[in-house]
């Protein structure tokens, strides 16, 4: 933090001639104004992509919104048909792989907060949890085909589940261990002091009053992954007739939303539309709703 | 110190009862090894994932590895007809598209940064951080179809023949600047993929930035700094590093991103040196040829190993980011 720096009028001193000051003066101000002018213009256009975007997906969305979206299932172009067979595997797959992954990452988390301290090995597993964060979810896709897709001969809902839950420990384990961390070591020697065993101070206090910080957790990541596609390319496929089985392949929203808006035709692009505003204002009514119940604590 | 080990040694003896307390413990003992035994076997689980990751991309990439050797780095041909399959231009689109989609989100990312911490009404700045942090969580294939079906036409009617025209008689310019206004192609991808880490990038700085000690800010202030001058000479200064790391942080979700760019990019398997040109990138090109590769195939063996590259890309990227926002040791 040099003098030159901080100090635009450089090495020639104070301007004492009170002419040449107010002229810095003005000059630093106008900078000033530039730049902040220049940063409400970033944010003005983030908050307009934002807003482009939402009014987009309603223009064109909307008035595709009918109740035969809702009680059928994907059918040829030209004949009516629904998305519903989408938004009931979207709903198994989301539900089961939060199901699977929000355990898993709670345990995580736990292990990351109460066990691993500053050991070697829980920076290991803070710091592969933190790229699984933000590694890219096809390759996730991928792993999953190769693991469970390829050895056992087909496409099915249960490997998309699989596939979700992964994108979701890390979430659930980020969100977890931050929670954890934020409850005085006065609740637990409390806790310890009344005789209770470790695991039971953990479970019955810390978690309880963690609580709020790890359902947000969940809840972000089930919005994270109930608008994945990539992994699901890989893993349940997509499926245009009705089924709920987990071992056939399965449709979800953001796959039919994938094969229809490419589609030539305009009554799947329509319905690909509507897909696409259900999806996105599920996922934002939940991001809000995280933020809402995590409120008390910021 | 020594307390605590004084007083559980004299406590059987003061309290009596012998027996209640040891019971206790060894109930509790087992629920706690198997309580801890659950906890790392999840803590475990996670580093068998990710060696379970490279390793599935590593074995299933592995025959077109043998086939084409390190060759398969530099070969730009992608052709199922004569069974030769090379990454180079996937890698390359990858690489262009990131880094241009960065050029463009950094400067605004920051401005929003700034704006948020240092210049809004306090009122304004939860919900417009929240907006913003929205944008981050629009599922990707949602932008892959606004870009299809709003900014593509866009691009090719009002900014590509604008840009070609306007840059014709550019030497360096022109060049990069060429050809059909297509709508799609790098520069179109580059763009999409811009709005999508804005916010990433904006949230992570605005968290650093407010990680600035007041009593900086406020000695700057009371020298007589104004608002960029505090920016510019305390907080940057004082937060470049974890800004760097939210830009690999950034520079990170782009390398990876399908959906958004499979929408697009043009889908061509060639590098064009015009930014309007179609290309794709090693994400788009698995999500495309994927549905037509057979298990077994050479041609899906080389989408495994692209994305074994691309893993190995996103994992140097992404843990150069988390070294550089680690928490300062000092602080």
């Amino acid at each position: 933090m040099s003098a030159s720096t901080v100090n635009p009028v450089g090495s020639r001193g104070p301007a004492r001639d009170p002419r040449v000051a107010a002229m810095l003066s003005r000059r630093r101000q106008r900078r000033n104004m530039v730049a902040a002018g220049l940063c409400m213009a970033a944010t003005t256009v983030g908050l307009a992509l934002l807003a482009l975007i939402l009014a987009t997906l309603l223009w064109l969305g909307a008035g595709g919104v009918h109740w035969s979206v809702f009680a059928h299932s994907t059918r040829p172009p030209g004949s009516g048909g629904g998305l519903l067979n989408a938004i009931v595997g979207s709903l198994i797959q989301t539900g089961l792989g939060t199901v699977i992954g929000t355990p898993i990452g709670l345990l995580v988390g736990t292990y990351l907060s109460e066990y691993a301290g500053n050991s070697r090995l829980g920076g290991a597993v803070r710091f592969v949890s933190d790229v699984l964060l933000s590694a890219p979810s096809i390759l996730i896709g991928l792993f999953v085909y190769a693991v469970l897709v390829n050895p056992f001969n087909g496409f099915s809902g249960i490997a998309g589940s699989v596939a979700l839950a992964v994108i979701v420990i890390p979430i659930v384990v980020r969100t977890t261990e931050d929670m954890l961390r934020l409850i005085p070591v006065s609740l637990r020697e409390a806790a310890v002091a009344l005789g209770a065993p470790k695991w039971k101070s953990i479970v019955f206090v810390c978690y309880r009053a963690a609580l709020d910080g790890i359902a947000t957790g969940v809840l972000l990541a089930i919005a994270r992954v109930a608008g994945e596609t990539a992994p699901l390319l890989f893993t349940s496929l997509g499926n245009l007739n009705w089924s709920t089985s987990l071992t056939q392949p399965m449709a979800s929203l953001p796959v039919t939303i994938y094969q229809y808006a490419g589609s030539a035709f305009d009554d799947w692009v329509q319905l690909a539309w509507v897909g696409a505003l259900l999806i996105t204002f599920g996922v934002l009514a939940l991001n809000i709703l995280a933020r809402v119940v995590l409120r008390p604590r910021v | 110190m020594d307390d605590p080990t004084v007083s559980s040694t004299a406590a059987p003896p003061l309290t009596g009862a012998r027996k209640m307390p040891l019971r206790r413990a060894g109930s509790g003992a087992v629920g706690d090894r198997v309580f801890a035994a659950l906890a790392y076997a999840a803590g475990m689980l996670v580093l068998v994932l990710l060696g379970g990751i490279i390793l599935s991309l590593l074995i299933g990439g592995l025959p077109a590895f043998r086939a084409f050797g390190p060759h398969f780095l530099v070969d730009a041909n992608w052709d199922p007809v004569q069974q030769q399959y090379g990454a180079a231009v996937p890698i390359y689109g990858t690489l262009i598209t990131s880094v241009l989609a960065l050029l463009i989100a950094v400067p605004l990312a920051f401005g929003i940064a700034f704006w948020l911490t240092e210049l809004a009404p306090a009122w304004l700045r939860r919900p417009v951080g929240t907006a913003v942090e929205l944008l981050a969580a629009v599922p990707s294939i949602i932008y892959g179809m606004w870009g299809f079906f709003m900014i593509v036409p866009f691009m090719s009617s009002y900014v590509q023949p604008f840009v070609i025209d306007g840059l014709a008689d550019v030497p360096v310019l022109s060049d990069l600047f060429q050809g059909p206004p297509f709508g799609t192609g790098i520069a179109t991808a580059a763009l999409i993929l811009a709005v999508m880490v804005i916010p990433f990038i904006a949230a992570t700085m605005r968290d650093v930035f407010q990680t600035v000690p007041a009593v900086f800010k406020e000695s700057a202030y009371g020298v007589g700094c104004t608002t960029w001058e505090v920016m510019r000479s305390i907080v940057i200064p004082y937060t470049r590093v974890s800004v760097m790391g939210g830009i690999m942080l950034g520079l990170g979700r782009a390398l990876g991103e399908t959906m958004a760019v499979t929408f697009v990019i043009g889908n061509t398997n060639r590098i064009s040196p015009s930014l309007f040109g179609p290309g794709n990138t090693i994400a788009s090109l698995v999500a495309l040829e994927f549905p037509e590769s057979p298990a077994g195939s050479l041609k899906l063996a080389s989408l495994l190993a692209l994305g074994f590259i691309l893993f190995v890309i996103s994992f140097i990227v992404l843990a150069i980011s988390r070294l550089l926002l680690r928490p300062r040791a000092g602080a």
